[in-house]
């Protein structure tokens, strides 16, 4: 696919993507075999008809595509971008046995654009209204395509969200370079046009409790798709010096607050401009944390991991445009400590150098400290970018839901039911950290699950 | 939008906004905050609601102006609109029959302080409040806290009102008067708190205060509220914003507060040039 050459796309935050032309989206198209059995399908978490969007798409009708995708996935401007397609659909592509894969996620990317782009994003059909109203919780990837799903099929349903905007971590985190926020808004909008109501600034639990919503607002059921969001910090010393920041905090304050713009925007950051930034983990997250440091003028942007560059569970493809772009790989490599001056300021980090052990309980090898190997390395910046556990505030205040031990929601599998009658959840708030198109599987699940509790009691009543 | 009803200065750069946000006026406890944004282009600033109506739906919010955005909110007037108010935020103060309870507020602390000071009279206190101001017209809700509190205290550094000091002069007076002082809440600048516990931590008067770290989401997401508690490190927005005053490491709180400090600057600098413009302009006119 073309792409911004690096050495300029590392100065912008422009998507770093170009995206198929027509020519080139034919072509591709054209190398799907057209199985009769299609593996690929069997690799979505939404279940998207692969084969059949495919098929369109060789024959040069890409609304007809986009209308077959959007019959399993509300967000395929998003998720043609960020799924971790080599793992799920283009692992299980025949082609791929000897050759490459098809690249579904880049024509899933084509056909999405190309009808955003024409005809603007048309609506689905939506089913006879039941009259029965659904509360979802978190407009991320889990709760708008739950909400997408529901509204379709005839229900009322309202998406609350505690920040100011719509979208959780598809605006918040996920960098512009990546995701650029227009299309998430198109895709937002698209729903809101489908009936979806959206309201901001709801944190629920405090403005509204989950009891309130189906009591007092009359709500007939309710999905928590509040993500995860507490992040994890390493708890070393000197973690809460200036200058140390959470990946949560670091690209919400670039990506929601657009401080990459201070002043125009009047959220700042911190300015690395000239300077030595350290990123602490191997993930996605960690991935868009020192792409962004690097666009906002830092002079050395390095990624620190504690085991080798195979164990890093980032995308290939984001490793690949991070080292395009000038991104520094330190790998084997553990903090210890943050180093700062009198007045808090950080200044540096002591690390230790590891080695590769026995397999651990994740099946990777597990990381052993070499003794004597401890240096100090200068930095202005660190992010730590180690994942997330799971936001308190629904568990505080919905004492009737059941909890694990880390905090995460408990459900029935197949339903995505929790403890409490009428409550479903699904996304980060149950697995932990993963990736959007998971939630958005949870959140289709979930949907269904929740189309059979209402109609069930519709019959009843 | 949520709507301004009335706004008016209570002292030089602080103002005093009832802002309509029924669900919040019904919901919000003693203690909690809100958090604020003004324009599309604008930041999220934590403010701690210092009271609410529910008949009318409206909370109340006390601004202090300092940077550039919360003098850009200081420029709001009646009839006015936020763009985004959302709360309540935190967890509501620990409110108890403690017997003799000392409400003290340093400057627009005594905003912060004040809902606290109320619930605290409610739940059967002898209540005192001690008001600190560098000088007279800084001394605020003076009457409003005569209303609920049995004896109220102002204080100025300048002695140009009440008494003649810090708020810590007039409440060591107290205790050593031979006042079996039972709890003392503190709000105001960092070193005021700091002061605060020093004061009562030979006592072993139970102290809190409410912490003001830099915030973003204010619902836990971000982790930049950190703070340091009894060692632990705290995220205040879900685990405040009151704590422990004796367990409170203030001097890594005020550090981190000084984390913009320069973006701050040059931003108020960019404004305040911008407002002389207007200004110029205006007049040229």
């Amino acid at each position: 696919m073309p792409e911004q050459a690096p050495n300029s796309r590392n100065k912008n935050f422009t998507e770093v993507n170009l995206g198929f032309t027509e020519e080139l989206a034919k072509l591709e198209a054209e190398r799907c075999l057209q199985c009769p059995k299609p593996k690929c399908v069997e690799g979505c978490p939404v279940g998207v008809q692969i084969k059949d969007f495919i098929k369109l798409v060789a024959e040069g009708d890409y609304l007809a595509a986009a209308s077959k995708i959007k019959e399993n996935n509300v967000l395929p401007a998003v998720c043609g971008r960020v799924c971790p397609q080599e793992e799920q659909c283009e692992a299980r592509c025949v082609t791929g046995v000897k050759g490459e894969s098809v690249a579904i996620g880049r024509l899933e990317r084509f056909v999405a654009d190309y009808e955003r782009t024409t005809t603007g994003i048309r609506q689905a059909e939506i089913k006879t209204k039941t009259g029965k109203k659904v509360a979802i919780i978190g407009s991320g990837p889990a709760g708008l395509s739950c909400a997408g799903e529901l509204v379709q099929l005839g229900h009322t349903v309202t998406v609350f969200e505690a920040l100011h905007d719509i979208g959780g971590v598809l605006i918040y985190g996920i960098p512009e370079f990546r995701l650029p926020k227009e299309i998430v808004k198109a895709e937002v909008d698209a729903l809101e046009a489908l009936g979806v109501e959206f309201k901001t600034n709801s944190v629920i639990g405090f403005t509204d409790t989950i009891d309130e919503l189906m009591t007092v607002e009359g709500y007939d059921a309710v999905f928590i798709g509040v993500g995860a969001g507490l992040p994890y910090f390493m708890n070393l010393p000197g973690e809460n010096y200036n200058g140390v920041y959470s990946a949560n905090e670091f690209l919400t304050r670039v990506n929601l607050m657009k401080a990459y713009k201070f002043p125009e925007f009047d959220t700042p950051v911190f300015d690395v401009k000239g300077k030595n930034v350290a990123v602490f983990g191997g993930g996605n997250t960690a991935m868009d944390a020192v792409r962004t440091s690097k666009r906002l003028g830092a002079a050395n942007a390095r990624i620190i991991y504690r085991r080798s560059e195979v164990e890093m569970p980032a995308r290939i493809e984001e490793v690949h445009h991070a080292k395009e772009e000038g991104i520094e790989f330190v790998m084997l490599t553990n903090p210890l400590e943050f180093l700062g001056d009198e007045a808090g300021w950080l200044y540096g980090v002591k690390l230790q150098k590891m080695e590769l052990g026995e397999p651990d309980a994740s099946g990777r090898r597990r990381p052993v400290a070499i003794p004597g190997s401890e240096y100090v390395m200068p930095i202005d910046m660190a992010v730590i970018a180690i994942g997330n556990g799971s936001n308190p505030i629904i568990q505080k205040t919905t004492p009737d839901i059941n909890f694990n031990k880390w905090g995460n929601i408990t459900v029935e599998e197949a339903t995505m039911k929790t403890s409490k009658k009428g409550v479903f959840a699904g996304g980060d708030i149950v697995t932990g950290g993963a990736t959007v198109i998971l939630a958005m599987g949870a959140g289709r699940k979930a949907a269904t699950a929740i189309d059979e509790y209402l109609m069930e009691n519709a019959v009843i009543q | 939008m949520f709507k301004i009803v009335s706004a008016e200065f209570l002292a030089p750069e602080v103002k005093r906004f009832e802002i309509e946000a029924p669900k919040i006026a019904a919901k919000r406890k003693a203690g909690q905050f809100v958090i604020v944004r003004i324009s599309s282009q604008g930041e999220r600033i934590p403010l701690t609601i210092a009271d609410s109506s529910v008949e009318r739906g409206t909370i109340t919010i006390i601004v202090q102006g300092i940077g550039k955005t919360t003098r850009e909110i200081n420029e709001h007037k009646a009839g006015e609109f936020f763009m985004d108010v959302v709360g309540p935020l935190g967890l509501p103060s620990h409110i108890e029959n403690f017997g003799t309870a000392i409400s003290i507020g340093g400057g627009v602390g005594t905003a912060i302080a004040f809902p606290t000071a109320k619930a605290l009279k409610e739940a059967g206190n002898h209540t005192i409040s001690i008001i600190g101001g560098k000088s007279k017209e800084y001394v605020i809700l003076e009457n409003e806290l005569r209303e609920i509190c049995d004896e109220v205290y102002p204080t100025t550094d300048d002695g140009s009102y009440g008494y003649h000091g810090f708020v810590t002069g007039k409440l060591k007076d107290i205790i050593e008067s031979g006042t079996k002082v039972d709890f003392v809440l503190a709000i105001g600048p960092i070193p005021m708190m700091k002061a605060v516990a020093e004061v009562t931590r030979p006592y072993g008067i139970k102290t809190v205060v409410s912490l003001n770290p830099v915030m973003v989401d204010g619902t836990g997401m971000c982790g930049g509220c950190r703070a340091v508690v009894g060692g632990q490190t705290v995220f205040v927005c879900v685990d405040g914003p009151e704590f422990d005053a004796h367990e409170v490491d203030f001097t890594l709180l005020m550090k981190r507060n000084n984390t913009y400090r320069s973006e701050e600057k040059s931003a108020l600098d960019k404004h305040v040039c911008s407002l002389d413009k207007q200004f110029a302009e205006a007049i040229n006119n």
